[in-house]
């Protein structure tokens, strides 16, 4: 992987520069140019806005607290946690909804990009199509296809009715919310994973394709022998991003369903927000760091194994 | 006493009483009728006491405004008067410890002492005026629909039933309107059920703060969720019933698309907003039990003015509260926003003209007996997922016994979180 990078970063490497590189390297390693307070005002700001609130979070977790009042109750929050109704179906809910969204905007993303990137017709365009629901606010999609998906109103069920098709409550149908919820995210997420992916893509040299083609590949072997393989880091970055947006996901459920009907679907965040919303501020604290924990036990080993592969290569 | 320290103040140090003009912050919720009744209440005290000005800021409603009361609050920046909720969700603003006890007014003796219990800290101490009319839950219906079938006020519940399968059959309104898009109005059969829950057992309220009670093991007060059962499984709810908002449900009962709405009577405001010229075709009646002999209104106490304890002008504050609980209080809040049900002040007047819903619910007030409280008022333990559970049994997805079940785990929380004995 890292061999196209270097030919298309380095235009003609010559064994000078390359040797130069090579001795300056461990120079840097030993001490960088920069002092180290450079870092201060960052660090300041990470240091007081996100460090010692997640710290803090861990201690306001183990108690009960109404903002008036504070009481020490040790694991009783996690207790009552784990004894929500539909903490499990919101957990189970979460996992789905985030590898259904990521597979999704992984494949879908890759495609799109491989199509984006092929010199089609006003490639410009479409690019600037496909990306342009990223920049739209969350809040805003929700509530327009929440309208869209009106079981009696809605575009999508008269446009079905239009061609003789009784359209489902896509939100109201307790066994469909979630899932339509899924569509929209997809829909939402998938410019973003085809930006990485046209970036990654345009890192792969010609040569890769020239020399399979000569050793007569397919076009579909050439995708699957070449871009796939080699666009690896890009994949990397979307499951992931898209893996950490799917499992945190909370904006578009609430602004299409509110985890409704019932609690048909409810994420972790969202159980965690009506928490909040109830006034149990110790609780909800130590679902935020269930929710915290939780993304890292998956995350971690995932980058882990996608970075050893990686390797491997 | 206010207006003498202002004097005194300003003859000792020689200056124009003006450099003294006082200004009070007031936090309302954003409904315009909230902000109306403010504006009307600050103009009619300001004319008393031109030396006190008002300044009016707003913050959402439901439970984000809520979190914003309680954070601002906790953090001592509430302004000197703010709108909040009586009865139960007053206590986890812990009242005794955050908020300015008013008991000294002078026009304390004429406020209306059901209410007052449910303004009260666990100390005993009172805290809130009402700013606005009692509030009853109970149905909304069309009249032109019951005019055209013959159809009577049901006292009880099966007349009820009997007059929706008879507008079922005869026309293709829907019996009932339900607005599930806003979870919170798919509470109402549940909670406006609660006078016929104390006409059965009247301790409930007590044995279901102390534990004793629960929804599941008392017949009477799971008839709520059988009932909202029963409607939906009978087919008379609006085909968008999960879709549907609360405008759409006053909409629906306004125009006779539905022909009943089960709501609280504060949406008279918004029915003159939304549906001025379709006032007269909406009558409201109290939602039936089983007992012909005890047919009565379930009835919610307003929001009530508040300060934080930590005002900086008490007795201004003091005073202003006080003449919100007087006739003249209630007569600035009858002009700016009409009537929308009976004052709790003693010597506050009805005009003679009030619109027919408004009326209709009267009779419930005059008589001896026909009111009672909403749960919510007789104790402090309400759950939180209350109007995700009826929105479940609306929906056909849970029936009725395993939602009260389920309801008694939700409250568990918010009892220990208050630190109730039994819990």
């Amino acid at each position: 992987m890292n061999l196209p990078t270097g030919r298309q970063a380095g235009s003609a490497p010559s064994h000078g520069r390359g040797s130069t590189a090579a001795t300056q390297a461990p120079a840097k390693r030993r001490g960088s140019p920069y002092p180290y307070w450079f870092v201060l005002p960052a660090g300041a700001i990470f240091g007081i806005f996100f460090l010692a609130p997640t710290l803090a979070s861990f201690y306001f977790a183990l108690t009960a607290w109404d903002l008036f009042s504070i009481r020490f109750i040790g694991f009783d929050n996690f207790v009552q946690f784990f004894r929500e109704p539909f903490l499990m179906q919101g957990l189970v809910n979460t996992l789905l909804f985030a590898s259904i969204t990521s597979a999704a905007k992984t494949v879908l993303g890759l495609l799109i990009a491989v199509l984006l990137t092929s010199g089609i017709f006003a490639q410009g365009l479409l690019r600037s199509i496909v990306f342009f629901p990223v920049l739209v606010s969350t809040i805003g999609i929700g509530l327009m296809f929440a309208e869209l998906m009106h079981p009696t109103e809605g575009a999508i069920n008269l446009a079905l009715a239009a061609i003789g098709i009784d359209g489902p409550g896509w939100l109201t149908n307790p066994s469909l919310a979630l899932f339509s919820v899924a569509m929209v995210d997809i829909w939402r997420g998938v410019g973003l994973a085809t930006l990485i992916y046209i970036a990654g893509l345009s890192t792969i040299a010609q040569d890769y394709y020239e020399a399979a083609r000569i050793d007569g590949a397919t076009r579909w072997q050439q995708f699957w022998r070449v871009t796939v393989p080699l666009v690896r880091p890009a994949t990397t970055t979307v499951v992931i991003l898209s893996l950490i947006g799917g499992l945190r996901l909370f904006d578009l459920i609430w602004a299409m369903t509110r985890g409704g009907p019932g609690f048909s679907s409810d994420v972790l965040a969202s159980v965690i927000y009506k928490q909040y919303q109830a006034g149990f501020y110790g609780l909800s604290t130590a679902g935020n760091v269930i929710l915290f924990l939780l993304i890292g036990l998956i995350i971690l080993p995932l980058a882990w194994w996608f970075n050893r592969k990686e390797v491997e290569q | 006493m206010k207006t003498r320290l202002i004097l005194s103040t300003a003859l000792v140090s020689g200056l124009a009483p003006a450099a003294f003009a006082q200004e009070l912050t007031i936090l309302s919720d954003s409904s315009p009728d909230t902000v109306a009744t403010f504006e009307a209440l600050t103009a009619a005290y300001t004319a008393q006491n031109p030396d006190v000005s008002f300044s009016i800021e707003t913050r959402p409603g439901g439970s984000e405004g809520d979190n914003l009361v309680k954070t601002r609050l906790a953090t001592g920046e509430m302004a000197d008067l703010f709108i909040y909720n009586s009865g139960s969700l007053l206590q986890a603003l812990r009242p005794d410890r955050t908020l300015l006890p008013i008991d000294d007014i002078e026009n304390y003796g004429q406020i209306n002492e059901a209410y007052l219990s449910t303004v009260q800290g666990a100390d005993g101490a009172t805290y809130g005026v009402p700013l606005e009319t009692a509030q009853g839950g109970g149905i909304y219906y069309h009249k032109p629909s019951y005019e055209e079938l013959g159809l009577e006020i049901p006292m009880t519940w099966d007349q009820f039933m009997a007059n929706n399968a008879a507008i079922s059959d005869q026309t293709d309104k829907a019996p009932i309107a339900q607005s599930y898009r806003d979870t919170w109005t798919s509470q109402l059969f549940v909670l406006a059920d609660f006078y016929n829950v104390l006409q059965a057992v009247p301790d409930f309220p007590e044995k279901f703060t102390a534990n004793e009670a629960k929804f599941a093991n008392t017949p009477a007060a799971a008839k709520g969720f059988e009932r909202l059962q029963e409607a939906f499984e009978a087919g008379y709810f609006n085909a968008d019933f999960g879709a549907a908002t609360y405008d759409d449900g006053l909409r629906m009962v306004a125009t006779g698309e539905a022909v009943h709405y089960p709501m609280l009577t504060f949406a008279v405001g918004a029915f003159q907003q939304n549906h001025p010229d379709l006032m007269e075709d909406v009558g409201f009646f109290a939602q039936p039990g089983d007992d012909l002999e005890a047919n009565g209104l379930t009835v919610w106490m307003p929001a009530s003015l508040y300060s934080p304890r930590d005002t900086e002008h008490p007795e201004i504050v003091r005073d202003f509260m006080n003449f919100v609980a007087s006739p003249a209080g209630c007569d600035a809040i009858t002009e700016a926003i009409g009537v929308t049900g009976p004052y709790l002040i003693e010597g506050c007047e009805l005009p003679a003209e009030v619109p027919g819903m408004v009326a209709d619910m009267m009779p419930y007030f005059d008589e001896e007996g026909r009111t009672a409280p909403a749960l919510e008022f007789l104790s402090p333990v309400k759950g939180p997922s209350l109007e995700q559970i009826t929105v479940e049994v609306g929906s056909g997805i849970r029936d009725a016994a395993s939602a009260a079940a389920l309801y008694d785990q939700d409250v568990e929380k918010l009892a220990r979180q208050l630190g109730l004995p039994g819990w």
